[in-house]
């Protein structure tokens, strides 16, 4: 009878999710239907950077099945324009309409919404219009559009550079200058898109008799768009509530305020119906937010022992047109130089960044934000520092990790380390490849002509964030607490609601696998609400690592009070001492007895049957917690990737791959390894394929999936994944967050492997993703180097 | 715009007879027209391979048929295999395997699963890659996905034994 059941935190517990997902069964935006409901199809502009001198739509207007056309002119009074604002001092806002009023400022900005019965017919309208453009010249380059004389993107702002930041410690300059040994480079991580394979989408529907508002949208943020909302359109939060039921994943790219989810609220306001917007894949491509691209020239200096002096690096970051919200110009950028010391002691540092506006798509959140490029630049420049010293590429970063006794550990740029695994992720990494049997094998493959190379990447990541730190730096939004309220019903079952929204993460699944275990619930009774802004009073979503850690938290704390609340009714009810109560598995017992009720007859007990206990001990069956980790927790990993380079074609061909993490406590194996496998995955993606290019005038030049290129099966190596497991010290429940982490190593991970398989070339790559084009070029301009 | 046209298709074992305008993508067929929202479109230029179907026993894209050229062929969807209770062996491995995260790609990869099943040896995971080469994933990295289709064929040949 006292047999208790084994936690269910750390299980490799099957999801929850899935048997809808796997039958057709799941409920994404677009699977969505409401009575009367229209659709709307968007006009968008062929420009780069031009202002709109005319717009005729009375054609499309007149067309069959066409309900509306709407202009900014027509939706000013309905809408508020939307500023990020940022504490930051150097900063300057953009001022975005949802649809575009005078000027449009990249390629795909919406200027037209087209309403009609169907979607087809929408999108047969939108040809029916002439807009005339006065063209501009456009703002591409981000290195030009930093100038004085550049052509300005938002005339009122006086300059395209959105905000410049800059981090110090010690005397850099000298640091370097008085450095034996000193490498530098120029590096490059091109834009990237999330991709995730559901479009956005959105449906709003409006109860004109109750005056409410329900958006139904495929975003990670459901709480940070209730109150964004809620200003635009001057409305109560009551009467405003955003739903984000399955979401066909994310990867930051669904974690902002977008126009069209404005839009179709504006309009279902406007026309008393539901309103649908879903974009197809050339939408997607050309305006969802955009990830990375920094041009970063840096400089390490060391010792003769490979020791880091000092670390010096000039970042521009092109944030598109727009600084996105809520996350601002400064989320990508600043993050670069924020995490550029990594899991290093470097004693003189500096990073200087300005994040400079473009007429290309806005940037935002992606996957790793900031780390994937402060990664790339230090371990690329760590390797070649490696090489040029003749230190194993292992070994040199054993010399310079923060050490197990030095935590907390504050690094040059003021990011703290409260406790990581940085030498003991290496040192596993280096066994579980089997390094030095590859070293023996690669030395003979040369020999037969093969170019087989293995790369190392070790990084930390601050995740968990809590309230003294914003997750993109200056944003004034609190994103450091989560809310859960846990309750038992009247017929015993367990209700647990969150604001965060899973986006593929399992979250349904991890959530209800810490109740059970804090409230000794049955696994299948605990039933997860999550991705509605209505079921919390405060909440942002799911993005930067969080989520476990931060609602975790507060399922554990929220959970834990409701068990007391359990055991003190059942104490009475079982006429018991509270220390004898035990509850475990949906069974509430005394002890040594077979005196034990289940949570169904304690409920019954407390709502139904009310002579069975007194008035002055009767209480709810629930509880709410709030949890805030104040500063958040370290993660960190090794990745080490190998791969082969054909020395006919050049084609990279990843073979093998092991990552070696430290998330902390573990809730669901099983999620975790397939958090860093899609993340590794979109990594290579990166490192080897995924690029977004703009022409001269701006135009999106890959427009479709044939053009950017994410990878499939066939391009993704086996991959095998390892964990230290050890419990957080600042966390409630021991977790660190690792949503992120495949995405932030790889890319360097493949950069490295790649570089070591051209080392007899002296090839050192600079730029991801790097193409074949670029290995052959390289090769070509050593080879004839050489021959010089 | 011409005008719609009563075209005849078996879906999921069901005779439907409905009139379709001759550009209604099969994909929109299945899902606006019959309501089985299983079937999922992701890029609607034949890529991504989430609006995967077998139309007449071969996997094929339904963004990139129209329902009017399918007059007389059978379909199969996502929702002709298992149900909620009652999963389809290869949707069971897709689980156990936690072969799926945000299951927006999982109808495609389902259906070139069994297509795939049906049709090849599966003697590799190299083979299993290839095969599901025209199926984007962002979420999993692939991975679990080889490991479920792995277990389903070595499964498929236990009860073939």
């Amino acid at each position: 009878m006292s047999e208790l059941r084994p936690k269910l935190v750390g299980a490799r517990v099957k999801r929850v999710e899935d048997p809808r997902l796997l039958t057709g069964h799941g409920s994404f935006t677009d699977d969505r239907r409401a009575s009367r409901m229209l659709h709307v199809a968007f006009r968008r502009s062929e420009h780069s950077h031009a202002r709109i001198a005319s717009i005729d739509a009375r054609a499309a207007a007149k067309l069959p099945g066409v309900i509306g056309v709407f202009t900014a002119a027509d939706l000013e009074t309905a809408m508020k324009p939307v500023r990020a604002p940022s504490r930051m001092s150097t900063y300057q806002a953009t001022e975005m309409h949802a649809l575009a009023k005078d000027k449009v400022r990249y390629v795909g900005e919406p200027i037209v919404a087209v309403v009609a019965e169907n979607r087809y017919l929408a999108e047969d309208a939108l040809e029916a219009m002439d807009i005339e453009f006065d063209a501009l010249p456009t703002v591409i380059d981000p290195e030009a559009a930093i100038l004085p004389d550049a052509p300005l993107l938002h005339d009122a702002l006086g300059s395209n550079v959105l905000l410049a930041r800059e981090f110090t410690r010690g005397d850099v300059e000298t640091a370097l200058a008085e450095a034996p040994v000193r490498v530098r480079a120029r590096l490059r991580f091109s834009r990237k898109s999330p991709l995730a394979i559901e479009n956005r989408t959105y449906l709003a529907e409006y109860d004109e008799g109750r005056g409410a508002l329900t958006l139904y949208s495929s975003t990670q943020v459901p709480g940070i768009l209730r109150d964004a909302l809620a200003e635009i359109f001057d409305m109560p939060g009551h009467r405003l509530r955003v739903i984000a039921a399955d979401v066909g994943g994310g990867f930051g790219g669904k974690g902002s305020l977008y126009a069209e989810e404005i839009v179709v609220c504006a309009l279902a306001r406007r026309l008393g119906r539901p309103v649908k917007f879903t974009s197809d894949r050339l939408e997607d491509l050309a305006t969802t937010s955009q990830g990375f691209d920094e041009i970063v020239e840096g400089e390490l200096g060391l010792d003769t022992e490979g020791r880091i002096l000092a670390l010096r690096a000039d970042v521009i970051g092109d944030v598109g047109a727009y600084s996105i919200y809520p996350w601002t110009a400064a989320l990508e950028p600043v993050q670069v130089i924020s995490f550029l010391p990594g899991p290093y002691k470097i004693p003189a540092y500096r990073g200087r960044v300005q994040a400079v506006a473009t007429s290309k798509a806005p940037t935002g959140p992606y996957r790793g934000v900031g780390r994937p490029v402060s990664t790339f630049v230090t371990e690329r420049l760590l390797d070649m520092a490696a090489r040029e010293l003749a230190i194993d590429p292992v070994e040199i970063r054993q010399r310079n990790f923060v050490g197990k006794d030095e935590f907390p550990y504050k690094t040059s740029s003021g990011i703290v380390w409260d406790q990581a695994s940085f030498s003991e992720c290496l040192a596993r990494a280096r066994d579980e490849i089997g390094y030095e049997a590859f070293r023996k094998e690669q030395v003979e493959a040369r020999a037969a002509g093969r170019l087989l190379g293995i790369g190392f990447a070790s990084y930390a990541e601050l995740t968990g964030i809590g309230s003294r730190i914003s997750a993109a730096p200056g944003m004034p939004i609190n994103t450091g607490t989560e809310i859960s309220t846990v309750k038992i019903d009247s017929t015993g079952s367990v209700t647990a609601a969150f604001g965060i929204a899973s986006h593929g993460q399992g979250l349904e699944t991890t959530l209800a696998q810490v109740i059970a275990d804090e409230l000794g619930a049955r696994f299948e009774d605990v039933h997860v609400i999550q991705g509605d802004s209505a079921a919390v009073a405060h909440s942002t979503g799911t993005y930067a690592s969080r989520s476990a850690v931060l609602a975790g938290g507060a399922a554990t704390m929220a959970a834990q009070a409701l068990r007391e609340k359990v055991v003190r009714l059942a104490s009475h009810l079982l006429e018991a001492s509270p220390g004898d109560i035990h509850v475990d598995n949906g069974r509430i017992f005394v002890a040594g007895t077979d005196r034990g009720m289940t949570f169904k007859q304690l409920a019954r007990a407390v709502y139904s049957e009310m002579g069975r206990i007194p008035m002055e001990l009767r209480e709810d069956l629930e509880a709410t917690k709030q949890y805030d980790p104040v500063f958040g927790t370290t993660t960190s990993a090794t990745h080490v990737a190998v791969v082969e380079i054909d020395p006919a074609t050049y084609q990279v061909k990843p073979l093998s791959y092991v990552v070696v993490e430290d998330c902390g406590k573990i809730i669901n194996p099983l999620i975790v390894d397939g958090q860093v496998h899609g993340g590794v995955a979109q990594g290579i993606g990166a490192a080897l394929f995924e690029k977004v290019v703009y022409d001269d005038r701006g135009q999106l030049l890959t427009a479709s999936l044939v053009d950017y290129v994410v990878p499939a099966a066939s391009e993704i190596p086996p991959m095998q994944v390892f964990h230290l497991e050890t419990e957080s010290p600042s966390t409630v429940g021991g977790f660190r967050g690792m949503g992120e982490g495949g995405t932030i190593g790889a890319p360097a991970a493949i950069a490295n492997a790649v570089s070591d398989a051209l080392a007899q070339f002296g090839v050192e790559v600079t730029e991801l993703p790097v193409t074949p084009e670029q290995i052959f070029q390289a090769v070509r301009a050593a080879n004839s180097q050489e021959r010089k | 715009m011409s005008a719609p046209k009563v075209i005849q298709m078996t879906v999921n074992g069901v005779a439907y007879e409905r009139a379709v305008e001759p550009r209604l993508l099969l994909a929109d067929f299945l899902r606006e027209t019959l309501g089985l929202t299983g079937t999922h479109v992701g890029c609607e230029h034949g890529i991504c391979g989430a609006c995967t179907v077998l139309v007449n026993g071969h996997s094929m894209r339904a963004c990139l048929l129209f329902a009017i050229q399918l007059d007389g062929a059978s379909v199969e969807t996502v929702e002709s295999l298992g149900t909620i209770e009652n999963l389809h062996p290869l949707q069971q491995s897709f689980r156990e395997h936690h072969a799926l995260q945000c299951g927006f790609c999982t109808p495609g990869m389902l259906m070139t699963g069994i297509d795939l099943l049906r049709k090849r040896p599966l003697a590799t995971d190299e083979e299993i890659r290839d095969g599901l080469s025209g199926n984007l994933c962002r979420c999993t990295g692939y991975e679990h996905i080889v490991a479920a289709i792995r277990a389903a064929a070595s499964k498929r040949e236990e009860t073939a034994a």
